[in-house]
């Protein structure tokens, strides 16, 4: 990325694409809420920050002020593009499109999908265990959903060097950079446009060939509609569960106390996997001002975009005692890493199934282990480290 | 004690599907295919799960689980 103007004042001028948010956003959100609870830029041609979970929590629920039209914030947007529905869908289309997707996603239905995980996390292990190193962003916890994803929608996981790339493409350098945004755009396009042709002509048990079959408002899916929501579940369902995977590995090697303690009381675990979405929310997406109106006492000016800080909103010491602190046994613990509101993570059981089984196989074969290298953080909005090297006892 | 019996229910339009009371106490809850929540049965919560449906109601991102005395 070329190098950007760097941040004096976080207040009026907060870049998320600044090197020192990149590396530890905390103590930005931090200060931010304690002086400047609704900050602004001028960059992005305008946008807002809140960082308090209540100021959060009541934009994400006041969808007539706030478009999910366009849900990363970006230097120019290029329009015509195919949209990522319903994520990118306001009322009323939004509900019925999330409908068809939501019984492919409850809890019963991804818990089927946690044995050929599990047999795939201990594959990955399998790969790099004797070497006794491994680079966990982008040996482990990357492929993880990248084969889940796959399976569901029916498309090959060899194509995960396309997947990645696409990732990088539209949430990355499209920050910036328009026509990476509209590469990935036509890539996906060609791609799926393929696969939905075979499904048509060979249905079997994947999600491509169901959306065949279902019906919205009385009508089969618009092939835009459907290409929108196909790199909606690509997209969404890869770089996220890879962000927490990485990010809680992460907590675990640099902090061998809650490692241990992880691998004594297994119980735990499901505590844990919440604690860690609490502290190291990966997802942060943006909304569109359309109405001027008042947060948290502070007017917003429609025509802006606003970034949606689940992540800074689960460090908000006044919902959350030692917010800044990984308490593995947290209780009661209120997060909102999935989003609130009526656009909640579709994928949040699976994310959950993903990350839960990720860390049990690894603690299993895995149980000592430590950072071994500088670790990179990814650009953007959804955050997870994509360089993470580790090493442990052959 | 003219205290009624402990309930717990869940509001339907503030519910979004996150699980989380369904986590938190399996037994309680019921969910539809949508993920949405509601109390399983007509909501009595027995004595020894108490606390658990207490944490259910602080769970909830949505702040769509109560308690109350009937």
């Amino acid at each position: 990325m070329a190098p950007r103007k760097p941040v004096t004042d976080w207040a009026a001028d907060w870049d998320h694409l600044d090197p020192a948010w990149k590396e530890n956003p905390f103590p930005i959100w931090d200060d931010l809420r304690a002086r400047c609870p609704i900050a602004h830029t001028d960059r992005y041609n305008g946008a807002y920050l809140p960082t308090r979970y209540k100021d959060v929590q009541a934009i994400a629920n006041d969808t007539q002020s706030f478009s999910s039209r366009r849900v990363v914030i970006r230097e120019t947007y290029v329009e015509g593009l195919v949209g990522a529905p319903p994520i990118t869908s306001d009322p009323p289309e939004h509900k019925p499109f999330k409908q068809l997707l939501l019984p492919a996603f409850t809890a019963e239905a991804v818990e089927k999908l946690a044995p050929s995980t599990r047999a795939s996390c201990n594959q990955l292990i399998d790969s790099f265990i004797a070497k006794g190193r491994c680079d966990a962003a982008q040996d482990y916890a990357k492929f993880i959903p990248i084969r889940v994803i796959a399976k569901m929608l029916g498309i090959p996981d060899a194509d995960n060097d396309k997947f990645i790339r696409w990732i990088y493409l539209a949430l990355e350098a499209g920050i910036t950079d328009p026509e990476a945004l509209k590469t990935a755009d036509a890539e996906m396009s060609a791609y799926f446009a393929g696969h939905v042709a075979k499904c048509l002509q060979n249905p079997s048990d994947n999600l491509i060939s169901y959306l065949l079959t279902v019906k919205l408002n009385d009508q089969p899916l618009t092939p835009r509609d459907m290409q929108g929501i196909l790199r909606l579940l690509l997209v969404a369902g890869i770089d996220t569960t890879w962000s927490a995977i990485g990010a809680s590995l992460w907590h675990l090697a640099g902090n061998p106390a809650d490692r241990d303690r992880l691998i004594a009381e297994p119980g735990l675990m499901a505590a844990a996997v919440e604690e860690f979405l609490r502290a190291f929310s990966p997802v942060t997406m943006a909304r569109e001002v359309v109405k001027d109106t008042t947060v948290g006492g502070c007017p917003v000016k429609a025509g802006n975009m606003l970034l949606l800080s689940f992540p800074a909103a689960n460090r908000d010491p006044t919902m959350f005692k030692d917010a800044d602190k990984v308490v593995l046994d947290r209780q009661p613990n209120r997060h909102s890493a999935f989003g609130l509101g009526i656009h909640r993570c579709i994928g949040s059981n699976l994310a959950r199934m993903e990350i839960t089984v990720a860390l049990e196989e690894w603690l299993k074969r895995i149980p000592k282990f430590a950072l071994d290298g500088a670790v990179g953080w990814s650009d953007g909005t959804v955050r997870g480290p994509r360089k993470l090297p580790v090493r442990f006892p052959a | 004690m003219t205290e009624g019996r402990l309930k717990i229910r869940v509001i339907a339009d503030r519910c979004q599907g996150h699980n989380r009371c369904r986590l938190t106490a399996p037994t309680l809850f019921q969910v539809d295919k949508f993920g949405n929540a509601q109390a399983a049965g007509d909501g009595t919560v027995p004595p020894d799960m108490a606390e658990k449906a207490k944490l259910a109601v602080a769970n909830c991102p949505e702040f769509a689980v109560e308690l109350y005395r009937e």
